[in-house]
């Protein structure tokens, strides 16, 4: 089973509708509670990120027996050093996108630790790929 | 499946299956089959979102009969804060109180009394440094069920106090006890409810007692009060010896921000009314977006329990009647220390047990066959307009 959503940078309104999505699928093929929150959590963060710093995003679930596979890919800026990336803090996320509460530098982070995989790859000023697994 | 009360009910005489109730339901609970609405037990959180949508009135709430009270030797009221907004301000609450004696009550106990209680224990939550933030207030039982349905994972930050409905049915009952030495049995407590969710919360708590024998609602009470209020004047005597206790803001308690008014600067607290924005609010709070909140006062009704769907008075208008009752009362809670600590020493003012999560979103016990039937749904979904 698979779910396939578009994402369109800068629009904070309609921000966070395919992360509900996701949950609510979740939530009705029975996944436990506790697991439907961290993998929402994950990609709400992900959603975040290609509204904040891309300029347009796909994201796609797929949904098995024993995992959840989570592919987030965008067209934007990539980024520049993976490392400095995933350190908890830091953030290049713009004026704007702070003042709504975001762009605390916990994004990637916060994904790395919900997944029970984690992969990401980018090309600077091509955009990012990242692949997250969960563990039924 | 365990069975599950719940208070809304519909009318198939008056269904026109029109779908209207099906948009507005928060939990996905109401099915159109052969032409009528049908409510699934197991996912209704009683809401009264229907009741107020339905436009042939097929919604309604299941309550008990004012000659219920019949079935006590000793009867007392418990009128919510709710009830006060409904009279126009030329009435006064010892009179609504006092014509509630009139037409049998032996005692009237308010709510609003009981929210001073639960005001204090929710400061007294706040002081400690070890409870879940933000937390969520427990007053709404069907913001409590909407939780236990939709966000159970949210389900340890509901604060787990009692209502000021169970605690105005102890003291009812604990001081009727006392005063005449009356096995708890024989004294009937009934509470005048704003809201169907409550008449659940009686006939089903989540955690706790209740302490109520019998709900009645807000509109039939409403009733009973305007056709025999003129009769008062023949009985000065009850109206002289009505004497309020609850303070202000226990019964500002009825209105959007009431439960937050004791608070200190200090805590931060957010006010959402109407389930659309709630669920707004605990879709961010879960996906940990709400940083910085202590305290989330969540009314299931637009107008707060003045807008539940058993009152009379539109929730705008009541609002003016409540702010002006309460401006003529003390401003001081009159709890006595001791009184309050035995309470808390007795468990009374905490639930007893922990609120459950009623996980019914899942499609099927089975993953393998919850897939296909998601599959299904999406597909379906994909082909309406």
């Amino acid at each position: 089973m698979r779910l396939d959503f578009t994402i369109i940078s800068d629009d904070f309104f309609a921000a966070g509708a395919a992360s509900a999505r996701i949950k609510k699928s979740l939530q009705q093929v029975g996944i436990p509670t506790s697991l439907v929150r961290r993998i929402s959590v994950a990609v709400y963060e992900a959603e975040m990120n290609i509204v904040i710093h891309a300029y347009s995003g796909k994201i796609s679930l797929e949904l098995a027996r024993e995992k959840v596979r989570i592919v987030v890919e965008d067209e934007g800026p990539g980024i520049e050093d993976i490392q400095l990336a995933m350190q908890e803090g830091y953030s290049t996320a713009s004026e704007e996108a702070r003042r709504q509460g975001f762009g605390a530098g916990m994004g990637l982070p916060n994904i790395n630790r919900a997944a029970d995989k984690f992969e990401i790859e980018s090309t600077v000023d091509v955009g990012t790929k990242l692949v997250m697994e969960f563990n039924l | 499946m365990v069975y599950y009360f719940h208070s809304v009910r519909l009318d198939q005489e008056k269904c026109k299956g029109c779908t209207n109730c099906i948009k507005g339901c928060p939990t996905e609970a109401i099915r159109v089959r052969n032409g009528k609405a049908d409510i699934l037990e197991e996912r209704c959180i009683d809401c009264g979102e229907c009741i107020r949508v339905c436009p042939e009135h097929a919604k309604y709430a299941i309550t008990d009969d004012f000659s219920d009270i019949n079935d006590y030797k000793y009867r007392i009221a418990i009128p919510a804060p709710a009830f006060f907004g409904q009279f126009s301000d030329k009435v006064s609450d010892e009179e609504i109180i006092a014509t509630l004696k009139m037409l049998g009550f032996d005692d009237v106990v308010e709510v609003a009394l009981g929210a001073d209680y639960v005001s204090m224990a929710y400061r007294n939550y706040f002081m400690r440094d070890d409870i879940v933030r933000p937390a969520i207030s427990s007053a709404c039982p069907a913001v409590v069920r909407l939780i236990q349905v939709r966000y159970p994972s949210l389900i340890p930050h509901i604060i787990p106090i009692e209502s000021p409905m169970a605690v105005a049915g102890y003291i009812a009952k604990r001081e009727y006890a006392k005063k005449y030495g009356a096995r708890m049995d024989e004294i009937g407590t009934f509470f005048i409810t704003p809201c169907p969710a409550k008449v659940t919360a009686v006939r089903q708590p989540v955690a706790g007692q209740a302490n109520v024998d019998g709900i009645i609602s807000i509109s039939d009470m409403y009733g009973l009060v305007m056709r025999n209020i003129s009769k008062l004047k023949h009985y000065p005597e009850i109206v002289k010896a009505v004497k309020v206790k609850a303070s202000a803001n226990g019964l500002r308690w009825a209105r959007p921000g009431g439960e937050s008014i004791g608070f200190a600067d200090e805590i931060t607290h957010v006010q959402v009314q109407g389930i659309p924005h709630i669920i707004k609010v605990l879709e961010q709070f879960e996906m940990g977006k709400l940083g910085g909140v202590d305290f989330l006062e969540l009314q299931a009704c637009p107008g707060g329990c003045l807008g539940g769907a058993l009152t009379v008075e539109d929730p705008f208008v009541a609002r003016v009647y409540i702010n002006k009752l309460a401006n003529k009362r003390t401003e001081d809670i009159d709890i006595a220390p001791d009184d309050y600590d035995d309470l808390t020493e007795q468990g009374l003012l905490y639930f007893e047990s922990e609120i459950e999560a009623r996980q019914i979103m899942s499609l099927d016990a089975d993953i393998g066959t919850a897939l296909e039937k998601l599959e299904k749904l999406e597909e379906i979904t994909n082909e309406l307009p």
